[in-house]
């Protein structure tokens, strides 16, 4: 079976590939937070700490031990799945994480998902009308999407929605606090409440989400709505179109047949792009709609130097590129033929 | 904790009490019923267990709400119309009664007899020894601040019986009862922990850390860290006058921004420790309670370390050309209390008191002129990013003032991480902001961590043997002891006129609170859940 798949093949050969990636991912985020300044000891020691109980706190906290050990000690524990406990928040890692990354993972998938619905054809259209209103309007959300940076438009969509109207949820992370949280399968609560049939819980998670999300969709829209434009007119242009239409072949078949397959390319290029940058830019969105998220989460512990909550965010994130590069490179073999595995 | 509240039995809970969390649909208007209460905070709560190495100050709140120590304070009012804690007034807690010997040696307490942990068993003085055993044997905080009132060794605590608690100390001091109402010496189920306890871990860290077991006034029914801890009162508490309010949800929201708005909608009916400029703005929109913290300052502070400050006409020059009023409108926007302007001749022992020294540049350059600097020099300014709210508008405006006596400043950022180490560790920033404020509000113990050398916050590496000897003459002394007074004033006349630390103003907590009441100001500057009643 091996053998006669090459698609199986080169799956397995490409995570094969991202195993030395994943290693020194783990040494050097090892090195960079040690690199950090900053003194975690005396943080965590507490307001009214002495030299003595400073010193406390470094050897409850392994610190005093020479990096090379540490590192061993580290290492160690991650080959036994341990990734350490996270002194901001109090608990292990592995736990910190399984929680909050499907948080970030619904809040970007759904801003995402969001942002092509509204920006591909966006894209289509002002690429099959330029010069014309539609061509206008994508100009300015794209130019308004980029410009408006995003903590902006959460405090303005809160202000609005919220504040002033009153018809947006209270911006209170994920489920506001009368709902229960849905039994944990996958952590994403939209899913989770479905699968336990919990209407009323979705309709709360799913209430919650809507303010976040349109904030990021209007940031993640922009290149997004460029992109398909840009691939939409090249493609348009190019000579098969040309021919397409000399051969009389119907308008529709045209702009989706042959047209917006050859632009889909680089529009799934730049979604991958898009959802990477989108996971960063969730910090903010996080903090202003009291988001439980990941980048908060990477962000506060990096502020302190606590260090396993660093490393541990670092090594998830290595883990989710592996595997979005992955899905990309399938995807591009699934909508463009040409690119096959076997040519590499 | 999280374990054992199913969703099931969250449920359950519920039905129990009263008026239920009205399950899903009718919301928010229900959560304005008077058992339900919702405090937004910035702060993260990382453990329920203050002993905990690495436990943020937020989470101080869990040893005040959930566990009860022998003593607490009393209540009394703020000039502003709000409440805070006294003091001067030691309330019994668990304990029902206490005597001291004559010596001032050993201290006895009664328990009440009608104390019961939450699992129904009834607190003993064992239970008491051993909590207070752990304290002063895991090290780091707890420890530091259980030997602030002389607790410094487990042989000191002693369980007669069942319901008597004895206490050895080596010297009578006056800040024994009051350090045992601080947070830290909270009283732990001992019987439950030590059956969760292990070898490698004797004082049950592991367990305490995500399941309190105490005999407060509130139970943890739910803890989701980075999210919310929900408080369900316990019916059977007798530290006090039992809470009004049935359930209280403490949910983190980090945004100011966000927490002012659902404040101001009433979503919510507390924010906590909400920024200076959104209390100025929302006083007159809803409830604010603003109060000087007490014991702390916000000091500009030269290094002694760096040559030039070392020339006391260079400091007193600093002291004459700060704009203080500006800096406490543009940083504090006039909440908290001036620290200037004051009568130099000290006739009291209040501490924090106003300085002598005013905005005068005359007399600053003519001290700058008198100084062994009559060119100036050049000195970087330091402040904490984390601190950013209050030092960076106060550093703009230092550093424009002294550019006008010469001293150029250049003001350094420090990321928060690196901030306590550089400032309080390594003492190394030649002039930067600091803000430390003492538990125990005694004038006292202030000057034992700001002043004597080598502590803590005495990060201007000031020594002076005036100031140590008397330092640690009263720091045990009782406060009516009319040695007391003398001492003290002689150690205000000392530091104001050497000004190690130039103070700039008493900064303020503040509380805005919308369909709550009951609010009270404590000196741990952490929400005391017990008081509130919703409106």
């Amino acid at each position: 079976m091996f053998a006669t798949s090459p698609r199986l093949r080169a799956t397995v050969l490409r995570v094969a590939q991202s195993i030395p990636v994943v290693i020194g991912v783990v040494i050097i985020s090892f090195l960079l937070t040690r690199a950090l300044p900053g003194d975690p000891a005396v943080y965590f020691a507490g307001v009214a700490a002495n030299t003595e109980s400073i010193e406390q706190t470094r050897v409850a906290m392994g610190l005093d031990k020479p990096l090379i050990h540490q590192f061993f000690v580290y290492v160690g524990n991650l080959l036994q799945g341990d990734l350490g406990q996270s002194l901001t928040s109090g608990r292990s890692v592995a736990t910190d994480l399984a929680k909050r990354l499907p948080a970030s993972l619904e809040l970007t998938l759904t801003a995402l998902i969001l942002a092509i619905v509204i920006a591909v054809p966006l894209g289509v259209l002002a690429a099959t009308r330029p010069g014309t209103w539609v061509d206008h309007l994508c100009r300015v959300i794209v130019t308004a999407g980029v410009s408006l940076p995003t903590f902006f438009t959460g405090i303005l969509l809160i202000y609005i929605f919220y504040y002033l109207l009153g018809i947006a949820p209270s911006p209170l992370g994920r489920l506001d606090f009368i709902y229960l949280d849905p039994d944990h399968v996958t952590g994403f609560y939209l899913i989770d409440a479905a699968l336990m049939g919990d209407w009323e819980t979705w309709r709360g998670a799913a209430k919650q989400l809507i303010l976040p999300a349109t904030t990021l969709a209007l940031f993640t829209l922009a290149p997004i709505a460029r992109m398909t434009r840009a691939a939409m007119l090249t493609a348009l242009s190019s000579d098969f179109i040309r021919t397409a239409r000399a051969a009389g072949l119907s308008n529709r078949t045209i702009l989706y047949r042959y047209a917006f397959r050859n632009a889909l390319l680089p529009v799934v290029t730049t979604l991958g792009m898009v959802f990477s940058f989108t996971l960063g830019a969730n910090v903010l969105v996080e903090k202003v709609f009291a988001w439980p998220g990941i980048g908060s989460y990477a962000v506060e512990a990096l502020v302190v130097s606590d260090y396993a909550a660093v490393q541990g965010f670092v090594l998830a994130m290595a883990l989710l590129f592996v595997a979005l590069n992955l899905v990309i490179d399938l995807l591009y073999t699934a909508i463009d033929p040409r690119i096959g595995f076997s040519s590499k | 904790m999280t374990k054992a509240t199913t969703r099931r039995n969250f449920l359950k809970m519920g039905a129990a009490g009263a008026s239920v969390l009205p399950f899903l649909r009718a919301m928010p208007a229900a959560a304005q019923g008077s058992d339900t209460l919702v405090v937004v905070t910035g702060a993260r709560i990382n453990s329920l267990d203050l002993h905990r190495t690495g436990t943020s100050r937020a989470s101080y709140q869990v040893g005040i709400n959930c566990y009860d120590r022998l003593v607490s304070f009393g209540t009394k009012p703020t000039p502003d119309g709000g409440l805070s804690y006294d003091y001067e007034v030691i309330e019994p807690e668990l304990a029902e009664s206490w005597t001291e010997s004559d010596d001032g040696l050993t201290l006895t307490f009664k328990l009440k007899p009608n104390a019961t942990f939450w699992d129904g068993r009834k607190v003993t003085a064992a239970d008491v020894k051993w909590s207070f055993d752990r304290a002063v044997s895991v090290g780091g905080f707890p420890t530091v601040q259980m030997k602030a009132g002389g607790l410094e060794r487990p042989g000191q605590f002693i369980a007669v019986d069942e319901e008597t608690f004895v206490i050895k100390l080596d010297r009578a001091s006056k800040l024994t009862l009051p350090d045992l109402a601080v947070p830290v010496p909270y009283v732990m189920n001992s019987v439950e922990a030590l059956a969760n306890a292990t070898e490698e871990d004797p004082w049950a860290m592991e367990y305490l850390h995500t399941t309190p077991a105490g005999s407060g006034a509130y139970k943890v029914a739910r803890w989701t860290p980075g999210e919310q801890l929900v408080y369900e009162r316990n019916d059977a508490w007798v530290g006090g006058e039992l809470p009004a309010v049935k359930r209280i949800v403490i949910r983190e929201v980090p945004s100011p921004a966000t927490r002012r708005a659902l404040v101001e909608r009433g979503d919510v009916q507390i924010a906590f420790d909400i920024p200076d400029k959104d209390a100025a703005e929302l006083a007159d929109v809803v409830d604010v309670f603003s109060t000087p913290v007490e014991n702390c300052i916000h000091c500009l502070c030269p290094n002694f370390a760096f040559e030039p400050f070392q020339d006391a006409d260079v400091r007193k020059a600093i002291a004459y050309a700060i704009p203080y009023e500006d800096i406490f409108q543009a940083a504090a926007y006039g909440r908290g209390l001036p620290m200037w302007g004051g009568e130099e001749e000290i006739n009291d022992i209040a501490w924090p008191r106003k300085t002598q020294y005013y905005t005068d540049l005359e007399k600053a350059k003519e001290l700058m002129a008198g100084s062994s600097y009559p060119d100036g020099f050049e000195v970087p300014l330091s402040i904490s990013l984390d601190l950013a709210s209050w030092m960076e508008p106060t550093a703009l405006l230092v550093q424009e003032a002294l550019g006008k006596i010469g001293i150029t400043v250049e003001i350094e950022k420090i990321p928060g991480a690196n901030w306590r180490t550089a400032v309080l560790v390594e003492k190394r920033l030649p002039l930067h902001l600091e803000n430390f404020g003492g538990w125990l509000n005694t004038p006292d113990y202030y000057f034992f961590w700001a002043y004597q050398d080598g502590h803590l916050f005495n990060s201007s590496n000031y020594r002076n043997e005036e100031v140590e000897e008397l330092t640690n003459a009263t720091l045990h002394m009782a406060m009516d002891d009319p040695e007391y007074a003398p001492k003290i004033k002689r150690m205000f006349e000392i530091v104001l006129d050497e000004l190690p630390r130039i103070p700039l103003y008493q900064p303020a907590l503040n509380v805005a609170a919308n369909g709550a009441e009951g609010y009270e100001f404590w000196f741990h500057r952490q929400l005391d859940s017990r008081p509130l009643k919703s409106v």
